[in-house]
């Protein structure tokens, strides 16, 4: 099957306006008829829920926590990138463009990323206008930062929570909606399957998550709006509730999953402490600005950092990477510490851990000037580790952060399942192979608040509304396939819990389709997945019941399907021979250690397509065609 | 470390409730309350039993949904701490820890460890915003706001919603949660143009909700785990003197304490 992208004709940076102008609408007064489901609340869902139903549409929300403000883009520190050259260095909507390609690793579709560069200025408008409070200067205007992979300071920022301030804006305008009637919200409600009627995307099957209970919900069109993946290593900077379930069902139903390996592993995260840590904590990238990351020269030296001299130390971004020094973006400063750590050089238990130093910056600016900066940051490790980061260094490590792979979506976000449109990190789309730092919340907010309410228009156009309602039976079908599935999760009995479960399929992630692949780690995990899967089968215990409020039983239904997706990760990663972004196969690198990208042979879109349990699913290819950009050698020195 | 904890469940709404005794042993002082937990809860899904339920998500201080009073405290003894950021290492070999929900007529009893905080999203739905169309707003530096006042906002801004305040309050108030709100959006210039309506519309609602009324104890602050100051419930009452004085102007319709 040849995807077709949508891509609008004509210059890249006339296409999106050009589609806007294409884009069949919906006269006001019918909107009302109209019936949109969003799933995930978050800056994605939270921004489309809010836009949708201010426009007038029939909104109904889902969220599986108790509020939509507890997603988990609330946990988003460091900041959100807009081309408004604010700051007088040189940037433009084409540099955070072409800077945003080039992060990804020439592995992202030209045309979605430069409508998002576009976009971004439109974005911190809308968020000012909001109230949400980024930080400020002396004479009233907003301040800028840097973040890694860029020359400019373009990031814009509330403190060290970001996120948490965009977030709270979004959900006040998906408050008011709620308030004015045109969202009714569903929470601590969780989307099991994804129902389809002649092929497109009409509903969806939640259990109510106190009470038990399967019920269906259908819709003109469904918003997938659920997050990343990240989760699937056990340990990674993700809430614990976060998981691939929606976009997994809907992958199963027939929606194509795009570029599952490319998961990001973040470099600056708290190392792991002990066996019953149950997630870690990322230490912002922002960090990155003021902090200088370091190991000690010579292995084996556990002397204090403060007893190490500067010619005994290395700080070996700034040694490897002249230009961006400190802020290389994430996946090679990643490998970059994991090479340090295993050449023995490593700090902290058990070795796996480098420094992060911010004593030049506390003696050039001043601890107050540090501390109004990140403050909430230092604070944040010292509850973790008890260490005062203002008087010794930070101890950081990599982490699974975020997932640039996804469901597959064309230029208007729409899967290749009709009326399935996906927003935020649930889809694949605009980071490529590597998402660069604080452009996350970009295009979250991006797909919500400014691409769907104009792409679902036009959809919806060619829809009768109201034409499905949930006595249809695929409905009936849906929710007997779900109701079987938490059957036989409920009554396998055996001994082992889910978190034993997913701590091992973790194990197996982050040492077989971690930061260093081959195929011969790749194919070790494409035989333990299977098998841990047929253990969880036989030897899952869960204890009470469906029809009550059981978080043993949520989480069973996750770790199910992550013992499912895993495989599709791993081949994925497998059939990609070449190492790009984050997706570094140790068999293809450069001389200096540097991924080695195989344009000729892997310059597309791997799109999966589920073909049955235990079938191997079906490869389609997109390919990324360059015309605005053309791709280099990634180099950040 | 071995703990012994008095952990309150409760089957449903209806269900009379009690305290039961877990024995937590062998506890590192380096994992965090919440992990502890989840160990204590591996052990009785091993041995058959059912585990209680709590919340948390993020386990990392900022979601806000992470909700347990510990020995009488919300989010525990740590100051400016959330439970999920709590640590074991402020605890001591033998103690005992009481472990229950945040108690308030406005939060209703789910199961367990965990409450129905929706209320405090209808405070916020009542006027806990700009009212902000998406698109066709000026340009982010068209409006300037003094250094001082963003600071402010972003202070009374990093409310997490938790719900400690209510839960401390002896009268059950949710004034600071809606004070930090009012407080953060009355600095901006973008939030003084609906100032008036959103002060009567939240504390309306606060009020129909269930909570109590503010009478200066001030357990809130101490109890909030993001530092929110009562100086905001001062905010709060001044922003709703200054629209009552308006509002008999502008005919609003009719709010709390109007007599």
């Amino acid at each position: 099957m040849i995807l077709n992208s949508n891509i609008p004709s004509g210059p890249t940076r006339e296409k999106w306006d050009r589609r806007k102008e294409e884009m069949r609408l919906i006269s006001p007064t019918n909107k009302k008829k109209f019936r949109i489901i969003v799933v995930g609340t978050g800056l994605a869902g939270a921004s489309a829920a809010a836009t949708l139903g201010e426009l007038g549409y029939n909104i109904e929300a889902f969220c599986f926590q108790d509020s939509p403000r507890r997603g988990h883009s609330i946990a988003a520190q460091g900041g959100i990138n807009a081309a408004k050259n604010y700051a007088n260095d040189g940037d433009s909507i084409y540099r955070l463009f072409y800077d945003t390609i080039k992060g990804g690793d020439f592995r992202s579709r030209e045309a979605n990323v430069y409508r998002l560069a576009q976009l971004s200025n439109n974005i911190i408008d809308q968020c000012v206008a909001q109230g949400v409070p980024f930080a400020r200067d002396y004479a009233g205007y907003l301040e800028n930062r840097s973040f890694g992979g860029a020359l400019v300071s373009r990031t814009f920022y509330a403190r060290g929570q970001t996120g948490q301030q965009l977030l709270l804006g979004a959900y006040g305008a998906l408050s008011r909606q709620i308030k004015a009637g045109t969202v009714r919200l569903y929470p601590r409600t969780e989307m099991l399957d994804i129902v389809l009627v002649n092929g497109e995307a009409k509903g969806i099957v939640v259990r109510d998550l106190v009470t038990g209970k399967i019920r269906s919900y259908a819709a003109d069109a469904v918003c997938l709006c659920t997050g990343g993946y990240a989760n699937i290593f056990y340990l990674s900077t993700n809430a614990i509730g976060s998981n691939v379930t929606a976009a997994f069902r809907a992958y199963k139903r027939g929606a194509y999953f795009a570029n599952p390996c490319f998961t990001q592993i973040h470099p600056t995260c708290i190392p792991v402490i002990g066996e019953y840590q149950s997630k870690l904590t990322l230490m912002s990238e922002s960090l990155r600005n003021d902090g200088r990351v370091w190991v000690p020269l010579r292995r084996g030296d556990n002397r204090h950092p403060s007893n190490i001299p500067e010619d005994e130390r290395d700080y070996f971004l700034e040694r490897k990477y002249p230009a961006y020094g400190n802020l290389a973006p994430r996946d090679i400063a990643s490998r970059a510490a994991k090479e340090v750590c295993d050449e023995g050089r490593g700090i902290g238990p058990g070795g796996r851990g480098v420094y992060l130093d911010f004593s030049d910056s506390i003696n050039r600016l001043g601890i107050e000037k540090i501390r109004e900066r990140y403050g909430n940051l230092f604070e944040m490790y010292e509850k973790i580790t008890g260490e005062n980061a203002y008087e010794q260094p930070m101890r950081i490590y990599p982490a699974p952060h975020y997932t640039m792979g996804g469901l597959w979506v064309d230029y208007n976000l729409q899967s290749n399942i009709p009326g399935l449109f996906v927003l935020g990190e649930a889809n694949f789309s605009d980071h490529g192979a590597n998402r660069l730092g604080a452009n996350a919340l970009l295009q979250a907010l991006a797909d919500g608040y400014f691409i769907i309410p104009y792409t679902i228009s036009d959809y919806l156009a060619g829809t009768e509304p109201g034409k499905v309602n949930i006595e249809h039976a695929e409905f009936r079908r849906a929710e007997e396939e779900v109701k079987a599935q938490i059957k036989r999760l409920l009554t396998i009995k055996g001994k082992k819990t889910v978190r034993e479960f997913h701590r091992q399929l973790g194990q197996i992630m982050w040492d077989r389709v971690g930061m260093a692949r081959s195929e011969k780690s790749l194919n070790e995990a494409l035989s333990l997945i299977p098998e841990l899967r047929a253990e969880f089968y036989e030897n899952l215990l869960i204890p009470g019941a469906g029809e009550d409020l059981n978080q043993e039983l949520e989480r069973a239904c996750r770790v199910a399907d992550f013992l499912e997706f895993a495989e599709l990760i791993a081949f994925d990663a497998l059939h990609r021979r070449e190492s790009c972004g984050a997706h570094f196969r140790i068999e293809y690198q450069t001389t200096d250690g540097e991924a080695l990208r195989n344009d000729e042979e892997f310059c597309y879109v791997a799109a999966w397509e589920y073909k049955g349990n235990d079938k191997t699913p079906e490869l389609h290819k997109e390919p990324l065609i360059f015309e605005a950009v053309k791709p280099t050698v990634r180099s950040y020195k | 470390m071995n703990l012994t904890l008095f952990i309150w469940r409760q089957k449903n709404p209806k269900d009379q409730g009690r305290f039961e005794r877990y024995d937590a042993k062998d506890i590192s002082p380096s994992i965090s309350f919440l992990e502890m937990l989840d160990m204590v809860n591996e052990d009785m899904i091993k041995s058959g039993k059912e585990p209680f339920v709590f919340d948390s998500d993020c386990r990392e201080g900022i979601c806000g949904m992470c909700s347990l009073v510990i020995n009488g405290v919300p989010h525990g003894p740590k100051e400016k701490t959330t439970v999920c950021q709590l640590h074991m290492r402020h605890f001591k070999d033998g103690e005992v820890i009481y472990i229950e929900p945040w108690r308030a007529k406005a939060f209703p009893l789910v199961k367990d460890l965990i409450v129905d905080r929706s209320a405090l999203d209808r405070i916020i739905q009542a006027g806990g915003y700009i009212s902000a169309h998406t698109g066709g707003v000026p340009d982010a530096n068209t409006i300037l706001i003094p250094k001082e006042d963003a600071e402010t906002a972003m202070d009374a801004a990093e409310c997490i919603g938790c719900g400690a305040c209510v839960a401390a309050c002896p009268n059950g108030s949710a004034m600071l949660f809606t004070a930090a709100k009012i407080t953060h959006l009355s600095m901006l210039p973008q939030g003084k143009i609906e100032a008036v309506r959103r002060v009567c519309m939240m504390t309306e609602a606060m009020q129909k909700e269930g909570f109590g009324s503010c009478s200066n104890h001030y357990e809130c602050e101490a109890a909030c785990p993001k530092g929110i100051k009562v100086a905001f419930i001062a905010r709060l009452n001044r922003e709703f003197i200054k629209a009552k004085i308006k509002g008999i102007k502008k005919s609003l319709p009719e709010g709390p304490f109007s007599g």
